[in-house]
């Protein structure tokens, strides 16, 4: 053991992890600070999480070692990892929705009295972190009541009640508004006064430059750099992580708006509490943006728009003629398509192939007389939406799961686009996308405005929204709080819009 | 004025909806209640304490062998074995207790046995089986599906081998002992009333599975694996030991009601227990419990067991048709499955 290792708590030297036929960790080191939060950064397919399932023992390494708190370590499972102090808040929200907030935090770990579980220890300790941390959650309602940022607090609560002596967080705030991702940090600052690293894994520049202290950059699964972060800046990290010059984040604007296309009045929905007395217009080749904290029931609007909730009150005006989308199959041949947020439950099938996900909104395109399905014309749509979308893939037969979330997107935005709609609805359209798949997931945006298809795209990403729209529709609590013109606008006055109700 | 009267309807309107949420969350009661109250009215002799107490006695060894159905679909699995290792239990404690002056004794040199031997030691060899099957799927990851339809025909083949042998061959193992019979036929005396001891037997098992799923880190691991395996995982949760436990403890319970049913009917075969599991997944389904797993409790796996003794005992007992019997029951069990589906499922 040599004197140095002891500055830090977490080193993880050379680590090298083979599949088959893919290098996916070549020689990666990671040191991490007692009490420092520490960035990890690359893009998806980096070896961020290969590299973090090493720590946690669910991949075995080829090469390489770990050490933690001065001793090599090699941990089994994630309990041996969780019993050592390093925990861990992963991004798809691990919880058993139908037990309760309690039940999930001490899962794996009950406090007993004899053989009986200790609920009354249990329910104290959990009320006692979550007034620690300031979170206002009843430890007894269900998961499956709570909101998707609520979630979020309890697996943070979760981690930090391990005492774990690093935490690292995947993606945490994905789902958090601005006001909860400030609480996130007050936390992290109150776990770094108690010494505690956090490895913290993220897409957001922002919010890396502001709460960490050092970052990692990994790159095909490659170690590329560690900086403090301090001497960074986004687009240093960008190009990092890129390993070239993007010069924007955002391509240059090619659309021109023309006439009207879609005009929606009072659109209220039928199960409230939702949105009431929506309006906008959206004209041909523009990129309407959708701005709002979560729970602004911007996805409900899309939803609305595309027959997946029902109305009570208001029209949707289509080419100047009133459209009544009682159901997706309706809005799809109304020329209406949509790209929902969560790609993985409501978009892709994960274990079907290219062609199948391609084709799948349009199958009755590919009909022949005689009622089965024209191979050759399926073939030759997959292959359209693989050239045109630029999804690299092997083949048209590779199931899309196997597909990076960049180009899993790009499959299901090319999977509307064969249905010809005229207007695209985009919710969230680059979560979980790598910086530079965001960058062709943009150009594809652009182009398509181009071409003339109204676009509607809901973003969490302020600028994204100024990067890539033409006007942005700001929603506050299920009202249309205003819309901006995105070349004047600032990000202040769409904060201070979103805030109005 | 006019928002006082808003307010008004806003508190019916509230009242209303904890009125039918109510009726959604309970409505497995309510059905019982309503087919007792329908019977009744039918014809009013059906109440009685000697039809309670049959129905009670009739539903007994199914609430055993459901509840340890009912443990495995809530960690989203499956047992189709169950009938058949309730089959091996009765042939195993039947062939070991059968009185020593009958005549066609399997075993004709045993001494006769106390009663806990015969029973631990079927008890041991379902127990066994169903930790077979718990390992099946949760080490070989066969889905619970085919691991338990697999072992439900293995199963049967080893109980006919044992149960179809020289000298007597294929025949019913009868002639059981009187404490055996006793032991499952008899029960406490209240006045002209007998209290059958099954049903003892069976509030019994109710009680120390209804502290094990609520009160025991295993209950609530195994909501948790039922519920979101990878959270249980990534928990630190043991999900394969848990669930062998789990099958085993399912095991222990066929064995149980495998030999109460031999006790029950005073003798076996190789066909004992035949299906059996599959009434039991019908009354755990009917009786709230979630095939996609983490959702069931134990009151609602006993009424419905009860919904379905009521209907058998209660329309036979009215005269109807056993063929409608089963259309009833049929439509049961899809009307019930239907309704908790729509407390799941939110309108959007």
């Amino acid at each position: 053991m040599t004197g140095s290792s002891t500055t830090y708590l977490l080193e993880m030297q050379n680590i090298t992890k083979r599949f088959p036929g893919v290098l996916a960790l070549d020689n990666v080191t990671l040191k991490v600070k007692p009490g420092s939060v520490h960035a990890l950064m690359g893009e998806n397919g980096a070896g961020k999480s290969t590299l973090m399932k090493c720590l946690f023992g669910i991949y075995s390494m080829d090469e390489g070692e770990i050490i933690f708190n001065g001793n090599q370590v090699s941990f089994a499972s994630s309990k041996q990892a969780l019993e050592n102090g390093v925990s861990m808040v992963h991004q798809e929200l691990n919880q058993v929705r139908q037990q309760n907030v309690m039940d999930n935090i001490w899962l794996g770990r009950y406090p007993k009295k004899g053989i009986f579980v200790d609920e009354k220890k249990m329910y104290e300790e959990t009320a006692a972190i979550f007034k620690s941390l300031d979170i206002h959650i009843d430890p007894r309602s269900k998961v499956s009541t709570l909101s998707v940022s609520e979630m979020q607090m309890v697996e943070i609560a979760k981690a930090v009640s391990y005492h774990s002596k690093i935490i690292v967080m995947d993606e945490p705030t994905s789902s958090l508004t601005e006001t909860e991702v400030n609480h996130l940090f007050k936390i992290i600052k109150r776990l770094q006064s108690e010494k505690v690293a956090i490895i913290y894994i993220s897409h957001k520049m922002e919010e890396i430059l502001k709460i960490s202290d050092e970052v990692t950059i990994m790159r095909d699964g490659q170690y590329i750099a560690t900086r403090s972060a301090k001497d960074l800046t986004t687009d240093e990290i960008i190009k990092l992580m890129v390993g070239r010059d993007l010069s924007q984040r955002f391509p240059a604007k090619v659309n021109t708006p023309g006439d009207m296309i879609l005009k929606v009045s009072d659109l209220t929905a039928e199960t409230q509490p939702s949105f009431s007395k929506v309006n906008f217009e959206l004209k041909k080749g523009e990129i309407l943006g959708i701005a709002g904290l979560v729970g602004s029931k911007r996805t409900e609007v899309v939803e609305a728009l595309f027959g997946i909730r029902a109305i009570k009150t208001g029209t949707i005006e289509l080419n100047g003629k009133v459209v009544e989308n009682h159901s997706p199959k309706h809005a799809i041949k109304n020329g209406f398509a949509l790209v929902t947020e969560e790609r993985r439950s409501t978009g892709i099938f994960p274990e079907l192939s290219i062609s199948f996900n391609s084709i799948i909104s349009n199958m009755k395109e590919y009909k022949t007389k005689s009622g089965f399905l024209s191979d050759r014309k399926v073939t030759s749509d997959t292959q359209w939406v693989i050239d045109s979308m630029k999804v690299k893939t092997p083949s048209q037969k590779t199931s899309i799961g196997s597909l990076s979330g960049g180009n899993q997107q790009k499959v299901i935005i090319g999977r509307w686009l064969l249905t010809k709609p005229d207007i695209l609805l985009l919710d969230e359209p680059t979560r979980g996308i790598d910086v530079g798949a965001k960058f062709e997931i943009y150009q594809l945006i652009n182009q398509l405005a181009a071409e003339g298809k109204g676009i509607i795209m809901i973003s969490s990403e302020m600028p994204e929204l100024l990067g890539v729209t033409d006007r942005i529709l700001v929603m506050s609590n299920g009202r249309a709080a205003g819309i901006v013109d995105t070349k004047t606008t600032s990000q202040e006055e769409i904060m201070r819009l979103a805030a109005m109700y | 004025m006019a928002t006082e009267a808003l307010k008004k309807s806003n508190t019916v309107d509230s009242n209303k909806t904890k009125v039918s949420k109510w009726l959604v969350d309970n409505v497995i009661y309510v059905v019982l209640i309503l087919l007792v109250v329908g019977i009744v009215a039918a014809s009013p002799d059906f109440l009685s304490m000697t039809n309670l107490i049959n129905i009670l006695t009739q539903s007994s060894s199914r609430i055993i062998i459901a509840l340890g159905v009912a443990g495995i679909l809530i960690t989203a699995g499956t047992d189709l074995s169950a009938g058949r290792m309730v089959g091996l239990a009765a042939v195993i404690s039947a062939s070991m207790l059968q009185a020593g002056d009958y005549a066609y004794k399997m075993y004709p040199n045993l001494p006769e046995l106390p009663l806990f031997v015969p029973i631990l030691l079927a008890m041991a060899a379902t127990g066994l089986v169903a930790a077979l099957n718990g390992v099946i799927v949760s080490k070989f990851h066969v889905p619970p599906f085919i691991a338990t339809l697999g072992m439900m025909i293995g199963v049967y083949g080893l109980t006919s081998i044992y149960f179809d042998r020289p000298p007597y061959g294929a025949q019913p193992i009868g002639g059981l002992s009187e404490k055996f019979t006793t032991f499952a036929q008899r029960g406490i005396k209240f006045g002209q009333y007998e209290f059958p001891y099954l049903i003892l037997y069976a509030i019994i098992v109710s009680l120390i599975i209804w502290v094990i799923w609520n009160k025991t880190q295993l209950g609530k691991n195994m909501y948790a694996i039922g519920g979101n395996p990878e959270a249980a995982k990534v928990s630190g949760v043991n999900v394969a030991r848990n669930l062998i436990i789990i099958y085993t403890i399912a095991g222990l319970l066929y064995g149980l009601t495998g030999t109460l049913e031999a006790g029950r009917v005073g003798s076996a075969t190789n066909n004992t227990g035949n299906m059996y599991e599959l009434d039991a997944i019908a009354a755990c389904v009917v009786g709230g419990v979630s095939l996609s797993g983490g959702i069931g409790t134990v009151p609602g796996v006993i009424t419905g067991v009860l919904i379905f003794q009521v209907i058998n005992y209660g329309l036979a007992f009215l005269g109807v048709s056993p063929y409608i019997q089963f259309i009833v029951k049929g439509l049961i069990i899809i009307v019930a499955v239907a309704f908790d589906m729509r407390k799941h499922s939110k309108k959007k």
